[in-house]
């Protein structure tokens, strides 16, 4: 494979040609605020709190869905940069009810600690406060779509790594919702396996552990380095 | 030295982040000499005072009384503090948000268990549609998440202010919840 | 089928239109026919009947003539005589026209529209020029036209690149929106490499108020199956998707039948007029997603996908469909190439302006005396569409503004009435040529709450897959709310000012990205109005109710 170099931030950087932009941020060690992007999974390019400037690009772009290129000049960080990712969050809190005070996934929550990481300590815009249900038919998680943002790596994750593709997405803009199967309660489900991945890769409370209560819930999501590893390099090491 | 008027006020909320502020235990004795505390659910104080330097506002905007006392601070206030989550966020009284007024007050106080108050306009401030966060009503200087903020946060928080300088909270220090 | 079959055909067409004395073109267009075309045409095949004139009148269902709010339309070519149109027939006039051309009796002149009016005289149909003169249903009455004679010289005459040489020579650029130039467009697909290719029509057509495509679906749909296949010849491919949006029935079962009669004479299909190029078409029919006339929404929905648009790169000339390149251009840009390939690129480049090549069918709607569908030559100023062509603003009222490019797009206020309409012109207003929807408002139209209205529309229409353009715009929405129910501060408008410009920088799609134009566009040339509502609690317009407060006004009370 060969190598391409480009700037990144004023500095010369080297990177494998195919690589996305946000791995060779994160390789270097630039935090990049994301929330539907999961190492491991395929990209999707919906949250938009990766976005760069590119030089020469009048349009800002995604760095999970964007290629490293022989000589790319990249600014991850500028004015307005910061700017823009503070106003993704206020929209994101404002769009459901998000109350971190009474969230099992408080203390542990990617959304919680993206706000925090970039000073996003208030939101400009209206609470839309939707009446929104939960569902804890089944007999060990439960879905909550108030702390739902609709990064889809549930929907991911059953499809391209349990292989079940319990979950997708029904309706549109505000009103999509993530769905169990053809929208039914997730108890009823004969094609959830309940591995429970969907869970693990939730960034926020929307999905959980039955049982658990306030600020309970955390999540790992090593086990799909693992699978992969082992899918794709034959590499079987576990507990790393 | 002239000490600092300060003040703290209590909207919509648990009275948590005052508990928390008096979680600050020795370090209250040093916040004493340098501030005067002219208004505060913990002091018997009536009438909101004119001419007060700091103030850290718990709790959210959910009815009419709250919207006037929060007018009237910021109107006396040279810097006005959201002081805890459901100031900045609405927190936990805006979970009420997705339901109407009307149905909220009958669900609570007509159909729920015991006996329910009569006379109520009188009693109860009026409710406003839906419970907002300072910000949302009043010009605010700076934002101290948390439910509670703990002590350490309170303080880092109350030492800029002191210090007249602006609130500047490690990531850590600002999550919410 | 060959090239001289397809001339034998044309011929035999031709030799028995002619045996008709009396030709009664009816409209059956979607705009005619919800104005009550269908029953019109059957009056007049009733009275050609009861009169025994079977043998020298002919009724024929033709596609769109153009003035749609004078519909029903009906045009009358005798042999040897002008064209008469006439408009608002009903069938009791149906009736007296046939009577008239029958046997000379006095002719029902208050349903007679002169042909020389401005709306007719100032347009140029080039893409549209057998809409209104054909049945859609027929294939002989399009090959009579000189229906396919485009694909046969491609396909005989010249090589794959040089007809995408022609039509980048054409100047021809994308009639969806962007103007993106085609020739380009062709030529990359043409060089990406791929065991497959395809061809999509992008008959998705969502604007509120635009029927520019739908029309010319209904109208004349095997011009858009010669220009897809000659796409196809171009560019490699040997299979062609017409997506068309599921509100469009009719131009659907219009589509599907000329696609079957074209399979059966060997105009699509296999060896396509004996030659050795295979091309077929399928319709693929929307399910109301306006998202889905974005080109990658648009070819997730043809793989059975949820129509949502995923990133670009890759372009879809480089891995479109199944990952293969794919050419999409709109319905409208594919009804440019058959003429193009006829009559030449340097004909073509003749019409327009130096950038904008060629002429762009508008749907004008709104406040003009006669609204309807118009094809014109690129760089006409608005002012001539609006007050030649329209007819001018009924009630003797003042024009205010002019939408384009419906959510898309931004307002052209009066001031700008002389701009040409070109890409490059209405970029540099702030706003875009769009598909072709122009909305024209007269001075009771309130700019805050047009901008609103296509707010909603966005809001509505939003995949949700990008935060920006699923929450900022529901956002957008309430902030326009607040100023148009009074409850707005200052500040509000400000917030909405400035989520416009991120949600247009960070949104995913085009959706999104433009979005916001309508809001940043009124508040470009009519921000006092927006500040009307704010400060002093007024719409000039009188639109707007205004009865409420900001909620920091309430302790007040």
């Amino acid at each position: 494979m060969s190598v391409v170099t480009l700037t990144i931030n004023d500095e010369l950087v080297s990177a494998q040609e195919g690589e996305t932009l946000l791995a060779v941020l994160h390789e270097r060690g630039i935090d990049m605020p994301t929330l539907c992007h999961l190492e491991g999974l395929s990209e999707r390019g919906g949250c938009r709190l990766c976005m760069v400037e590119l030089e020469g690009s009048s349009r800002l772009q995604a760095a999970c869905v964007t290629q490293v290129q022989e000589d790319m000049i990249v600014h991850t960080h500028s004015e307005r940069l910061v700017k823009y990712r503070k106003m993704i969050l206020e929209l994101l809190f404002a769009e459901r009810n998000h109350i971190c005070a009474v969230c099992v996934m408080n203390g542990n929550c990617e959304l919680q600690w993206e706000a925090a990481k970039i000073g996003m300590d208030h939101v400009r815009y209206e609470y839309l406060n939707p009446d929104l249900a939960m569902d804890a038919s089944h007999e060990r998680y439960v879905l909550d779509h108030n702390r739902c943002i609709l990064c889809t790596r549930c929907v991911r994750v059953c499809d391209e790594i349990e292989g079940a593709h319990v979950w997708d997405v029904m309706g549109r803009g505000a009103n999509s919702r993530v769905i169990i199967d053809l929208n039914q309660a997730w108890g009823t489900s004969q094609s959830c396996t309940s591995c429970g991945k969907c869970v693990q890769v939730c960034p926020t409370g929307a999905l959980f552990d039955k049982g658990a209560t306030v600020a309970e819930m955390e999540k790992q999501h090593n086990f799909l380095r693992w699978i992969l590893d082992g899918r794709e390099k034959n590499v079987w090491s576990y507990g790393k | 030295m002239n000490k600092l008027r300060f003040a703290t006020a209590w909207l919509g909320g648990c009275s948590g982040c005052h508990m928390s502020f008096l979680d600050l235990d020795e370090k209250l004795i040093d916040l004493a000499e340098k501030i005067e505390l002219v208004y505060s659910p913990i002091a018997d104080v009536k009438e909101f005072p004119e001419g007060v330097d700091v103030t850290l506002v718990e709790g959210a905007v959910a009815n009419l009384d709250n919207l006037r006392l929060a007018q009237e601070i910021r109107a006396r206030s040279r810097l006005v503090v959201s002081f805890g989550d459901c100031a900045v966020t609405g927190n936990v009284p805006s979970l009420r948000n997705k339901l109407g007024v009307d149905d909220l007050l009958t669900a609570v106080y007509h159909e729920g268990p015991g006996r329910h108050p009569t006379g109520g306009d009188a009693i109860m401030p009026r409710l406003l549609p839906k419970v907002l966060p300072l910000h949302q009503v009043i010009k605010v200087d700076a934002f101290l998440p948390g439910c509670p903020p703990d002590a350490e946060r309170i303080w880092i928080a109350v030492s800029a202010l002191l210090a007249g300088e602006p609130v500047v909270l490690e990531p850590s220090m600002r999550t919410f919840g | 089928m060959n090239r001289a079959d397809l001339e034998t055909m044309a011929q035999r067409e031709v030799q028995r239109q002619q045996t008709f004395r009396c030709r009664i073109l009816c409209c059956a267009s979607t705009p005619c026919l919800s104005s009550g075309g269908s029953a019109v045409h059957d009056a007049i095949k009733d009275a050609i009947k009861e009169g025994g004139f079977d043998a020298d009148f002919q009724a024929v269902a033709t596609g769109c003539m153009g003035p749609c709010s004078r519909g029903p339309m009906i045009t009358v070519q005798t042999s040897g005589g002008e064209d008469v149109i006439y408009e608002h027939v009903t069938p009791e006039a149906s009736r007296q026209i046939v009577a008239h051309h029958a046997a000379a009796s006095p002719a029902p002149v208050e349903y007679i529209l002169p042909g020389d009016i401005p709306f007719f005289a100032k347009q140029k149909k080039v893409v549209l020029a057998n809409s209104g003169f054909i049945d859609p249903e027929r294939l002989e009455d399009y090959v009579a036209r000189g229906g396919y004679t485009a694909l046969g010289y491609a396909l005989r005459e010249m090589t794959p690149e040089t007809v995408c040489r022609e039509i980048i020579d054409s100047g021809l650029r994308g009639r969806g929106g962007a103007g993106y130039p085609t020739g380009l467009k062709w030529d990359m697909v043409r060089k990406a490499r791929g065991d497959r290719k395809y061809v999509v029509a992008n008959g998705d057509e969502g604007d509120p108020g635009a029927y520019m495509d739908r029309t010319l679906m209904e109208s004349d749909p095997h011009r858009l199956l010669e220009g897809m296949a000659i796409a196809g010849y171009a560019v490699g491919a040997d299979q062609g998707f017409l997506y068309v949006r599921g509100e469009y029935p009719i131009a659907a079962k219009r589509l599907e039948r000329a696609i079957r009669a074209a399979e059966r004479r060997g105009l699509l299909g296999s060896r396509v007029l004996d030659s050795n190029f295979n091309f077929r078409v399928d319709v693929r029919i929307g399910a109301g997603a306006f998202v889905c006339g974005e080109e990658t929404a648009l070819m997730a929905s043809i793989m059975g996908m949820r129509g949502q648009p995923v990133p670009r790169p890759p372009y879809p000339a480089q891995s479109g469909l199944w990952e293969k390149p794919t050419l999409i251009n709109n319905v409208e840009t594919l009804g440019s190439i058959a003429p193009i390939i006829q009559h030449g690129a340097a004909w073509f480049a003749e019409i327009g302006t130096a950038k904008s090549k060629g002429t762009k069918i508008f749907a004008l709607a709104g406040k003009v005396d006669t609204t309807g569908l118009i094809e014109v030559p690129m760089g006409i100023t608005l002012r001539e569409i609006v007050y030649d062509i329209g007819g001018g603003i009924p009630d003797g009222l003042d024009f205010k503004a002019a939408q384009t490019g419906g959510p898309s797009g931004g307002c052209i206020p009066a001031a700008h009435l002389d701009t040409p309409m070109d890409y490059e012109s209405l970029r540099a207003l702030g706003s875009i040529m769009g598909s072709g929807g122009l909305i024209i408002m007269d001075e009771r139209s309130c700019m805050v709450d047009v901008a609103k209205f296509f707010m909603e529309f966005c809001m509505d229409e939003s995949c949700g897959k990008c935060v920006p353009c699923r929450v900022g715009t529901v956002q957008m929405h309430h902030l326009l709310e607040r100023i148009t129910t009074g409850s707005a501060t200052a500040q509000d408008l400000e917030t909405l000012q400035d989520l416009c410009v991120m949600v247009k920088e960070t949104s995913l799609c085009g959706l999104g990205q433009s979005a916001p134009n309508p809001v940043l566009s009124t508040i470009h040339y009519f921000l006092e109005e927006y500040m009307a509502h704010i400060r002093d609690h007024q719409c000039l317009a009188g639109v707007c109710t205004l009865d409420q407060a900001p909620i920091t006004e309430l302790a007040l009370v």
